[in-house]
């Protein structure tokens, strides 16, 4: 049995997220620029209804630092109802700001619960008292407890505001028995303001009012311990105002003092908070006078402070780049560099470093490795995101280029001195080396150079010998060059068999390397039930590149390792067995069975449109910036680990920021690539007549290879077999075109696209350095190749077949496949059997047609290529065949005249 | 007889299953929705399915009746869509009250009648309300952020008929569910308070249960688990919990979370797996009791069930996998920081 949890009365307030007040928790700011009494800038924007712009006052106020923002439209010239509501609607909308909560602001309850009414989190009300009595007091307090709100009491009762230290503790203590036991208040929801008032005004009654707020805060406090103390904090300074220098300085005195009583939360300005410590001297000293009300007699401190603050001019403050990390030593403005991902000055940064350094590798393992590490840290607990470390990976590889010649010079020279001298060169073993390889047949890419990247950030030597590596060549490097770790990565599902041969081949060889999976179509059940089964020596499936760092860091662990191991054993040996169970879960119908239950299309009722044209068309280098239009950019951001919606990603409220500038520099390299002709788009897209002659298979009519007359290509497909709920069909694709005997001439067609041209370029970023680019690229190429496949799709429905003549889908729609018709590709979950790809390219062409190069796990090279059919049958749509049993397995070889090893080996994905 | 505060320290009660997947059965068609007393309404009605508690009440009642036999502890009222708001989309705003009452009627009487067989095992009704279908934290209109196709007031006003007809029908328990908006649930929560207390009636307890709606661990409206929680705890549910849009494997990370920081009990009824590729729900019985005994062992729960897809026969599986294991220890609320 678990421990029994205990629960804490702590303040708990929300926004989209949490803000929860514990004692340990420091001082709250409450940003206060989102009122109109205290800003004039923000009360125009609301007069002139310029939302958007006050918008960007409350997105400063968090960014600044506030835990809280604190929202006053009380103007005699504004509807504060009205205000206040399209205000907090606006902010609801804006994650980065609604995950903060909303202090509601007003003197005008009306106002306060209008604003209640629009946010979903917990509020805080700021404020309610006994000023008008009792009744009225409890009233709202019950009001707001309705809402679920926390509340601030002022000190204000039926007599006025207090001031003293004593009329404070006891109207707050009035107002808490009240709440708690005649409205049924929590105590920790139960914020006490106990006035702030403007000190040093030369009036010498409120010489001692920041000394009673600070007494008083104690007190209360002590009395009841779980409420909160809260105060507007640059009332304290209002005798100076216009004089920000000398306010700031009152403030954060102030605060020091507060705080240190008990304070809990104020309301600030964010952005404007000068740090105690800080202070010039003399003006701190000073501060401490007046706050503290010491050496005060006959206003003695006011009149210096005074005179001082005539001495300062208001000096504006100036929003500029902030370069002052360049004053910094040459470690710190290295290690500043790497976290921020800046470019600008690493040559000569390095260089510096290099000549205050004895050896040029010292400046590597010092430095520049420190300076890693903390990216590495701050990744690892999450404060960086993918992109950010791509980008700290280029200006650490960008330093290491500087060094490189002098280190090599420096081996040359230890060399020479040691043949001079006779004696044997031993250069001590570096960083573990990880080996990274696409598997044999499979030419995918981008998420392996990724994981170099960033076990390259975490001081790993990386060896990546790219894409469609055999297994030979793999092992026989790994061996050769002494690696520690062997990765396989791989995109189709061909790639599994591949990886499981590579597991039985380490362990047929006597390799004892730990080897680590990853890859999109990677899975840890695959790796449990199938690989980790062939090798003994460690097996391990990695998510993503972020999990690739703690994984390679148990295995290369001598104390970790063996625990590491053994618990994924446990854990892959409870999968493979809960998946042996699950196996007899599901119903499978007899094929013949699955068979009857196709789709019902009410052929009788449909005439099948003939297209524009039969055979082939081939697009020569289509143009980019169309293509463009139809990019679908949330798999970009999944390339690089970073999920959500597409645009909503752009202002999450976690990754938004970094969402945002990766999207930017995509885009910027996007129109750079359209501009400057980088890469070319082909495609070939072809129709011919076709009836469906079985239950799953298609007869086509193309052109003879020979030019001379017709042949039939018989396409097949498989069917989903699983049980269905009554009047649910066993779909196969051949349900979709129109059967032979209906005496229709029905046509199925098929197109293939790719970009290519990327290599030359990879090799530039490469030689630049620079992997962030780099991955941008193939990811753009991925993109646009499916974007081109989407533009050729509409082109087929509204033109080439034209069987919908008025379309007018928006971007979204196309993402979410509201269209009519369907563009499945061989290998995909409706006709799984990645060996029909041939008769699909020979349809279309071969080789010749677009470029495209079948491997033999049937992956199409370049990478940035997509293939399919058309089915334009209106009632058509996507589906998977899910997993099939022996009797269509066996039906299937037959038909395609494949040995049954040959069909269990391709289909095996779908075999359980 | 034992309340319910009672029956949820002795054991980990069962709330029942889904109803439009039981109503489904039925194969009901449009004349079969509008009873002789619709049968001439200007509009359709067939999928209005709180409806049937009027013109079918005796369908209702044999589906609360298996879930009962099942060993449901608790039912849930036919209300989902018995507010004004909802109902508008039939034209039928004006039947609200009714309908609530109607429903209640229906699952009053099952429960009593099972309460009768074995008093022993007391049933509870539970009057559910919905989530609508309007937000209060979301702008339907993606060029106008701050526009809202309907306001609190409006909203708490709709519940506030909503519950004078679950109470006066009589519930057991305020059950405000499938909250994807925050608000919306406040307006429920604010309008039940309200009610209450404006006409001097003890307060039913109430059970609040939310929707996490994808693999960041959020709701629609954006809020994390615990915010959502922090947000709705004036109420002072006598549970919270999550229910629908998730299957049991995917909700297990955040009723896991939920149990620590619940300060009441906590409930769960996931749905029947997620949606296959037809938009139906194939996780089997056994399936899910398998994955939900696991958090009856970790002591996660105090209540469980399923939402969509489940039928009397998930209900069943999970209520003998979860009888052998004691309910969720309250935590200790302590009183100094």
């Amino acid at each position: 049995m678990s421990e029994v949890t205990t629960i804490k009365p702590y303040l708990r307030l929300s926004g989209l997220e949490t803000l929860i007040v514990r004692p340990e928790t420091n001082f709250i700011n409450v940003g206060e620029r989102t009122n109109v009494t205290g800003s004039k800038m923000f009360a125009r924007l609301i007069r002139e209804g310029q939302y958007e712009a006050a918008l960007a006052v409350a997105r400063q106020q968090v960014e600044n630092g506030a835990q809280v923002i604190d929202v006053n439209m009380d103007d005699a010239l504004l509807d504060g109802v009205q205000a206040m509501t399209t205000f907090l609607n606006l902010v609801q909308a804006e994650p980065d700001i609604a995950k903060i909560p909303i202090m509601i602001d007003s003197s005008k309850f009306e106002i306060i619960e209008a604003g209640l009414k629009c946010v979903q989190g917990k509020c805080i009300v700021n404020s309610i008292s006994m000023k008008e009595g009792e009744a009225k007091f409890i009233e709202q307090a019950f009001t707001c407890k309705s809402y679920g709100a926390s509340v601030i009491v002022m000190a204000f009762d039926e007599e006025g505001q207090a001031d003293t230290k004593k009329q404070k503790v006891e109207i707050c203590h009035r107002a808490y028995k009240i709440l708690t036991q005649q409205v049924g208040f929590p105590p920790q929801d139960i914020i006490f303001d106990p006035n702030i008032f403007a000190i040093a005004t030369g009036i010498e009654e409120h010489n001692n009012y920041a000394v009673d707020f600070i007494e008083a805060t104690r007190e209360i406090k002590k009395l009841m311990p779980l409420t909160k103390v809260s105060g507007g904090v640059s009332n304290v300074s209002f005798s100076f105002r216009g004089n920000e220098h000398v306010r700031e300085a009152i403030h954060s005195v102030f605060l020091f003092h507060a705080i240190k009583a008990g304070m809990d939360m104020g309301i600030v300005n964010a952005g404007q908070l000068v740090v105690y410590d800080e202070i010039e001297p003399t003006l701190k000293s000073l501060c401490e006078d007046v706050v503290l009300n010491r050496n005060n007699d006959n206003n003695e401190t006011t009149e210096k402070m005074i005179a001082f603050a005539e001495t300062v001019k208001a000096k504006g403050k100036e929003i500029i780049k902030d370069e002052s990390w360049r004053k910094e030593p040459v470690e710190k403005r290295l290690s500043h560099a790497l976290v921020n991902g800046i470019t600008d000055y690493i040559d000569a940064d390095t260089e510096e470093a290099r000549q205050k350094y004895p050896k040029p590798l010292d400046v590597i393992e010092g430095p520049l490795m420190d300076g890693m590490n903390i990216v590495g840290d701050l990744f690892g607990s999450g404060k960086m995101f993918l992109p950010q470390v791509v980008k700290s990976a280029r200006v650490m590889k960008k330093a290491v280029a500087v060094l490189t010649p002098f280190i090599e010079q420096d081996k040359e020279d230890r060399k020479n001195a040691h043949l001079a001298a006779g004696t044997v060169n031993e250069e001590t073993a570096g960083a573990a080396k990880i080996l990274l390889a696409t598997v044999k047949g499979d030419v995918h890419d981008i998420g392996k150079n990724i994981v170099g990247v960033v076990l390259g950030c975490n001081g790993y030597d990386i060896i990546d010998l790219g894409v469609m590596v055999a297994t030979d060549k793999i092992l026989e490097t790994a061996i050769k060059e002494k690696v520690d770790i062997i990765g396989l990565s791989g995109l189709i599902t061909p790639s599994l068999d591949e990886m499981v041969h590579v597991a039985h081949e380490m362990k047929r060889r006597g390799i004892t390397l730990p080897l680590m999976i990853g890859g999109a179509t990677t899975s840890r059940m695959h790796t449990a039930v199938k690989i980790a089964p062939q090798y003994d020596e460690g097996v391990v499936h990695v998510l993503d590149a972020s999990r690739s760092v703690t994984v390679a860091g148990s295995l290369l662990s001598k104390e970790q390792k063996p625990v590491f191991l053994q618990n994924l054993k446990a854990e892959y040996n409870k999968l493979a067995a809960d998946f042996g169970n699950k196996k007899s879960t599901k119903e499978y119908l007899r094929f013949t069975e699955a068979q009857q239950n196709g789709a019902e299309i009410d052929w009788a009722n449909y005439k099948p449109v003939a297209p524009a044209f039969t055979g082939t068309k081939i697009l020569e280098d289509h143009p980019l910036a169309e293509i463009a239009e139809y990019i679908d950019w949330q798999p970009f951001f999944i390339a690089w680990e970073m999920h959500g919606k597409f645009p909503a990603i752009l202002s999450d409220s976690i990754i938004g920021v970094e969402a945002t500038k990766l999207y930017n520099d995509a885009k910027k390299l996007l129109q750079q690539l359209i501009d400057e002709k980088w890469l070319q788009a082909k495609g070939v897209v072809g129709f011919w007549p076709a009836n469906k002659i079985a239950h799953d298979t298609i007869d086509v009519l193309a052109p003879a290879e020979t030019g001379d007359g017709e042949e039939t290509i018989k396409l097949e497909f498989l069917r989903q077999q699983v049980k269905k709920t009554a009047g649910q069909p066993n779909l196969s694709l051949a349900d979709f075109i129109a059967p032979a005997e209906q005496n229709y001439q029905d046509h199925i067609g098929a197109f293939s696209v790719t970009i290519s041209g990327i290599e030359k370029h990879i090799k530039i970023f490469e030689a630049g350095h620079d992997d962030y680019n780099k991955i941008i690229l193939q990811a753009l190429a991925d993109r646009l190749a499916e974007a081109f496949a989407e533009l050729l799709h509409k082109k087929t429905r509204t033109e080439y077949w034209g069987y919908v003549s008025d379309e007018q889908l928006t971007g979204e729609q196309l993402i979410k496949e509201e269209y009519l018709g369907i563009r499945p590709a061989p290998g995909y979950p409706a006709c799984p059997d990645h060996t029909e790809k041939y008769k699909l390219f020979e349809l279309l062409g071969g080789e010749a047609a677009t470029g495209i190069h079948l491997t033999e796990s049937l992956a199409m090279y370049p990478a940035a290529s997509v293939c399919g059919w058309y089915f334009a049958n209106p009632q058509s749509k996507y589906f998977g065949v899910g997993k099939i049993e022996k009797d269509q397995l066996v039906d299937y070889a037959r038909r395609k005249g494949m040995s049954m090893e040959d069909a269990t080996r391709w289909l095996r994905p779908i075999l359980e | 007889m034992k309340t319910l505060q009672d029956c949820l320290k002795e054991r980990i009660l069962i709330i029942d299953g889904a109803m439009g997947t039981m109503i489904q059965r039925y194969k009901l068609e449009e004349k079969d929705y509008r009873g002789s007393r619709f049968a001439d309404w200007h509009t359709d009605v067939k999928g209005n399915n709180d409806l049937l508690s009027i013109t079918q009440p005796q369908i209702i009642e044999e589906i609360h009746k298996q879930y009962l036999e099942a060993g449901a502890d608790i039912i849930e009222t036919n209300t989902f869509s018995s507010t004004s708001i909802a109902q508008a989309d039939y034209d039928m705003q004006s039947l609200a009250y009714e309908l609530n009452v109607a429903s209640a009627t229906c699952a009053r009487n099952a429960a009593d009648e099972y309460t009768k067989k074995n008093p022993a095992k007391p049933r509870f009704v539970a009057g559910a309300i919905g989530p609508l279908n309007k937000t209060l934290s979301l702008s339907p209109d993606v060029n106008n952020p701050g526009y809202r196709a309907v306001s609190f007031d409006e909203v708490a006003a709709s519940y506030t008929e909503q519950i004078k007809g679950l109470v006066d029908g009589g519930v057991d328990i305020i059950l405000i569910e499938t909250i994807f908006d925050t608000l919306n649930a406040k307006a429920a929560i604010y309008a039940a308070k309200n009610y209450f207390r404006q006409h001097h009636i003890t307060e039913l307890p109430f059970m609040i249960s939310g929707t996490i709606t994808d693999a960041s661990g959020r709701t629609l409206s954006g809020q994390t688990l615990e915010a959502f929680y922090v947000s709705i705890m004036h109420a002072n549910p006598i549970s919270v919990g999550l229910n629908c849009a998730l299957g049991a494997s995917e909700m297990r990370p955040h009723i896991e979370e939920l149990s620590q920081i619940a300060g009441c009990y906590t409930s769960a009824y996931p749905n029947a797996g997620l949606p296959n590729a037809f938009g139906e729900y194939d996780e089997q019985p056994h399936e899910t009791a398998h994955i939900i005994e696991e958090w009856a062992r970790e002591g996660f729960v105090n209540i469980v069930g399923g939402c969509c897809g489940t039928t009397p026969d998930h209900i069943k599986h999970i209520a003998d996998e979860v009888a052998k294991y004691k309910p969720r220890e309250l935590p200790v609320l302590e009183e100094a920081l």
